[in-house]
């Protein structure tokens, strides 16, 4: 079976970054497999402006986001596999791709870097009732048809969502001649970002209508209008306040779903908030030296984000192959070299045979045990019940995670928790043990909250707290904890990430 | 006296600014911080954009290709912009930086491909 030390699994910006990154760790076996003719994912149909005002201090379009990240790829010469797609991933790394050259083919991999991104909440979800008339898309389809492949995908829009992929094509259509006549948000504030609101609606007096929703879809081969009316803060249509919109474009900018099967595939539990796979601060799931980054381990406001996020996936993972290398190294020379000169040129040789051996040796041993195990349902079980308790534990201090736990994948992790209007945290378990000097906590909010505090809780000890004049679902917040901060408390069993009123 | 009300973009706060022009003179209220005192100022009297989009491909591996104003533009210039956007036709190979469309609009400013496209 062919190996690389790295195998990542989508080229969009999180697999691009983590594998430069690999690479400047030191990696020269890389392989990156993407399902598209090109590599860049998501950015390629991204054609507006203000990506990269973190990475490059530069306004940039999505295309030329992606194309600084294919250039640097190039330059490594770092090979990928386009139009190849990952059909399965095993716990012991080892990844079933096909593609119309090779057919199906598995490899085996030192590391794994999940970096499949996520796709569109689709309308099935969202139950609203009406026919299935053609013309409703959700926003990205849209974006795609408009901007790649060249369709005006209507004349007439409304847009369900504010999400920030409908606010840009509210503005998108609007330029390419089309009507959109309202955006219509069930909750009371909008999930995209302000600068696309003013820039993508007010520019073109696009109206947005809060606490609204579809409730009626009207047509039945072609889309000929929706139902709009107000919600309760039930989210519950109020009777009475139905508007009738005749449109023949329907566009659902509703939420972004991390795209996970072949995670759960490899057993790998996930988060119920986030969907995406549970991590340690080095990125990496519970499965050993599989790590996950971008939109598949939680969904980012900004892709300069995704990018830092992925290059540290990519060097915490070129750090595991090194360190199985040099351990296999080191226990080849324990048993085989009894005698003194170990060091000469012939015997590294036969070293190294040796420890391509113990590795393949090692390895296989493993996989043989795992793969009769396929973790079973009771273990999945008891991981989704530790997780449940670790969620709770703030309300629960009885309930809580033992610190230290003999978690299969992240022993002696700190579980972090979110509380109080925080919602995940990503990562969700710290590892003392080859902690770097500093981690950044990625996290959300559940609602729009004024003057409030996020704070940091060592177990009952408050480490910091940090003023926020307005928080919002829509953005990414983040804190950062220190190895120095988390060495003065050495008997930490939990932190705990959460907002205070004050 | 004219009254204008905007939303501040500088950050998720949002504040809600009211500019009144009263002859030379121009005031800002209901910003927090003095970025969106300039926000308002710019906003009001000289508001650009970039502009954002695709022209048609011909013999092409994609059907468009994404381009922009090099530089932001006048906002009230944008429709004139498009518009020659959308009558513009370009042949494959396009190379990323390359210029489809010079003067757009009497803007003075290019606009130009964001990506490549390579020839079908």
């Amino acid at each position: 079976m062919q190996y690389h030390d790295i195998v990542i699994v989508g080229g969009g910006p999180a697999g691009l970054a983590a594998a430069v990154a690999a690479r400047k760790a030191g990696i020269s076996d890389i392989l990156i497999l993407e399902r598209d003719n090109v590599l860049g994912g998501i950015l390629n149909q991204c054609i507006h402006n203000g990506f990269g005002l973190h990475t490059f201090k530069e306004e940039l379009t999505g295309p030329e986001y992606a194309a600084r990240y294919i250039a640097q790829v190039e330059e490594e010469n770092i090979p990928y596999r386009l139009n190849t797609i990952v059909v399965d991933i095993t716990r012991n790394r080892e990844v079933t791709y096909i593609n119309r050259e090779e057919g199906l083919v598995t490899i085996r991999a030192g590391a794994v870097i999940l970096a499949m991104g996520c796709r569109e909440r689709p309308r099935g979800a969202l139950n609203t009732p009406g026919y299935r008339p053609a013309g409703i898309y959700s926003a990205g389809t849209a974006q795609r048809l408009m901007n790649i492949e060249g369709y005006l995908v209507g004349k007439e829009a409304v847009i369900l969502g504010s999400g920030d992929i409908g606010l840009i094509m509210a503005r998108r259509m609007t330029l390419e001649g089309a009507k959109v006549k309202v955006v219509a948000e069930i909750m009371p504030y909008s999930g995209g970002l302000k600068r696309n609101i003013v820039q993508c609606l007010d520019d073109y007096g696009i109206p947005l209508k809060l606490s609204h929703t579809v409730v009626d879809i009207h047509g039945k081969e072609r889309l000929t209008g929706v139902t709009i009316a107000e919600v309760d803060e039930n989210k519950n249509p109020i009777p009475g306040t139905e508007e009738y919109y005749s449109c023949d474009t329907l566009l659902l900018s509703v939420g972004l779903i991390p795209e996970n099967e072949l995670s759960k595939g490899a057993g790998i539990s996930l988060n119920r908030v986030t969907s995406g796979p549970n991590v340690n601060d080095r990125l990496e799931t519970e499965a050993e030296g599989i790590y996950a980054c971008g939109n598949v381990l939680h969904v980012h406001d900004l892709v300069d984000f995704v990018s830092q996020e992925a290059a540290l996936a990519g060097e915490n993972a070129a750090e595991f192959v090194k360190r199985k290398a040099s351990q296999a190294e080191a226990d080849a020379a324990a048993d085989g070299e009894k005698q003194k000169n170990a060091e000469t040129a012939g015997e590294r040789a036969a070293a190294d045979r040796k420890r391509k051996k113990t590795v393949t040796a090692e390895e296989r041993a493993a996989a043989d045990g795992k793969r009769k195990k396929t973790v079973t349902a009771e273990e999945r079980a008891a991981a989704d019940g530790e997780w449940k308790k670790m969620v709770t534990a703030s309300e629960a201090e009885e309930d809580a995670q033992p610190a230290h736990t003999d978690r299969r994948g992240h022993a002696n992790g700190i579980p972090l928790i979110a509380a109080d209007g925080v919602r995940y945290t990503v990562p969700q378990f710290l590892e003392t043990d080859g902690m770097r000097d500093s981690v950044t906590v990625r996290f959300r909010v559940a609602d729009v909250y004024r003057d409030r505090y996020i704070s940091v809780y060592y177990d009952d000890q408050l480490i910091s707290r940090k003023k926020k004049k307005v928080l919002a679902p829509g953005e990414m917040e983040q804190v950062v904890l220190t190895k120095k901060s988390l060495a003065e408390y050495p008997q930490t069993e939990r932190i705990t990430i959460r907002t205070e009123v004050e | 006296m004219e009254v204008r009300e905007l939303t501040c973009i500088n950050c998720p706060m949002g504040c809600a600014l009211t500019v009144t022009m009263d002859g030379g003179s121009l005031t800002v209220t209901g910003n927090t911080c003095p970025r969106g005192e300039d926000y308002a100022k710019k906003e009001v009297l000289s508001p650009t954009r970039i502009v954002t989009s695709s022209v048609r491909v011909n013999g092409g591996t994609i059907a468009r290709v994404s381009v922009k104003t090099r530089t932001d533009i006048p906002k009230g210039k944008i429709f004139d912009v498009m518009k020659e956007i959308r009558a513009a036709r370009v042949d494959a190979p396009v190379q990323m930086g390359a210029v489809v469309i010079a003067d757009c609009a009497g803007t003075g400013v290019d606009v130009i491909a964001t990506k490549s496209v390579g020839r079908a």
